[in-house]
């Protein structure tokens, strides 16, 4: 990957996953690259993913610039990820919301979900906890770009080594069943999620307003103008008195739209300045 | 401050070295014991504070011993984290019943060690 024919290929792949999701793509580390292709070149019938990248930049085909942008776009999954924003979850934004929002659902929704494990995550503590909430409407909807990563994580599917990373044994055997060599989440917890498409930079309004979300570690592996964009469509999706979810270690352009909410890191409120600019 | 201790039991040497040298990673003291009797022998001379237990080994397998061990005076007090081929989701309720804390399916590397001891409360 370092003849000048390679390097075009590389600022073509930058310029389009900008373009598509907003992704800031590091052409100086070829083999990450390589590592996210790979895969792709493999299943489309490619030698390599040079000859991927011209193809793509021949053919302009939609449905393989998306697979490719798409699995640059893939982050890291595992369950109960960081822990900390689940325990914030479980003790304070759900019960805090449940009591302000009384017959009114709370809305959740994690937006980048990847293959589902975030999602599935937030399942279990909104099933465990409902004993102590009684009546309350719970809707939680989980959005990612790649239509390959929600097919997984609808499937409720997951592999030994899945179910390891993260989750304790006690959830293990309460919310999923055995099937063959994989575990599938119980159809109760698999009923409560809604799936969608949805690539960030785009229009949010269609989705409405929910009073939690979470987008981890995505909006700082975006090109700047578009993680600030998606940030501000967040904090407009966000309701006043709703929270929003970063990466704990993310370095988001947040001034004047969200403010961290003190001793919870990773944690934001709505900034009460921030209107609808647009 | 006392390094913490850990009991790999285990009836194959290969996991038990494999083991031993992820918890001393992870700052444990690590004795080893290749069935439940021998584990047992162990804990009788100086309680663990976590014990690593394979399921099926002869002599005495993990549940068994996890039950007695119970029942022994101080064997409250050790942090068991089954670590074994067994993955039938009865088995594994099975041994949280018996007061296990966790539960390790393997093939197990370095990471799911370290983060079934953190979930298990142990650093």
């Amino acid at each position: 990957m370092s003849t000048p024919e390679s390097h075009a290929h590389l600022e073509f792949l930058a310029g389009l996953c900008r373009a598509r999701a907003g992704l800031k793509v590091d052409i100086s580390r070829p083999h990450l690259i390589e590592n996210r292709l790979s895969p792709v070149a493999r299943r489309e019938g490619y030698p390599d993913i040079n000859e991927l990248l011209a193809a793509v930049q021949a053919r302009r085909d939609d449905k393989l610039i998306w697979r490719v942008v798409e699995a640059m776009a893939q982050g890291e999954s595992t369950f109960f990820r960081d822990r900390a924003p689940f325990e914030l979850f479980e003790s304070e934004m759900l019960p805090n919301l449940a009591r302000l929002r009384g017959d009114r659902p709370v809305r959740v929704w994690s937006a980048g979900c990847g293959t589902g494990q975030e999602t599935y995550s937030l399942a279990m503590l909104i099933d465990e906890t409902r004993g102590l909430m009684p009546g309350t409407q719970v809707e939680l909807t989980g959005s990612d770009l790649s239509e390959r990563c929600l097919e997984k994580a609808q499937s409720g599917l997951f592999t030994q080594f899945e179910v390891q990373r993260g989750l304790a044994a006690r959830r293990l055997v309460r919310h999923f069943e055995k099937r063959d060599e994989m575990w599938a989440l119980t159809p109760r917890l698999r009923q409560m999620v809604r799936w969608r498409r949805v690539n960030l930079i785009g229009d949010l309004t269609p989705l409405g307003r929910f009073d939690i979300i979470f987008c981890r570690n995505l909006i700082g592996g975006m090109d700047t103008p578009y993680g600030a964009k998606v940030l501000a469509s967040l904090a407009m999706a966000l309701a006043d008195d709703g929270y929003l979810v970063l990466g704990a270690t993310e370095t988001a352009p947040i001034g004047g739209i969200v403010r961290p909410m003190a001793g919870r890191p990773g944690v934001y409120a709505r900034d009460p300045a921030f209107r609808a600019a647009a | 401050m006392r390094l913490k201790t850990c009991l790999v039991v285990d009836d194959s040497r290969v996991i038990r070295k494999v083991a031993r040298r992820i918890l001393e990673e992870i700052g444990y003291e690590v004795a080893e014991a290749g069935d439940g009797v021998d584990a047992l022998a162990w804990c009788r001379a100086a309680m663990p504070d976590a014990i690593l237990l394979d399921w099926n080994m002869p002599a005495m397998n993990g549940i068994d011993f996890l039950r007695v061990l119970r029942q022994e005076p101080g064997g409250q007090a050790p942090v068991v984290v089954f670590c074994t081929v067994e993955n039938d989701i009865d088995r594994i309720r099975e041994a949280l019943d018996a007061g296990a804390s966790e539960y390790i399916m393997k093939p197990f590397d370095g990471d799911i060690i370290e983060a079934k001891f953190a979930q298990a409360g142990l650093a």
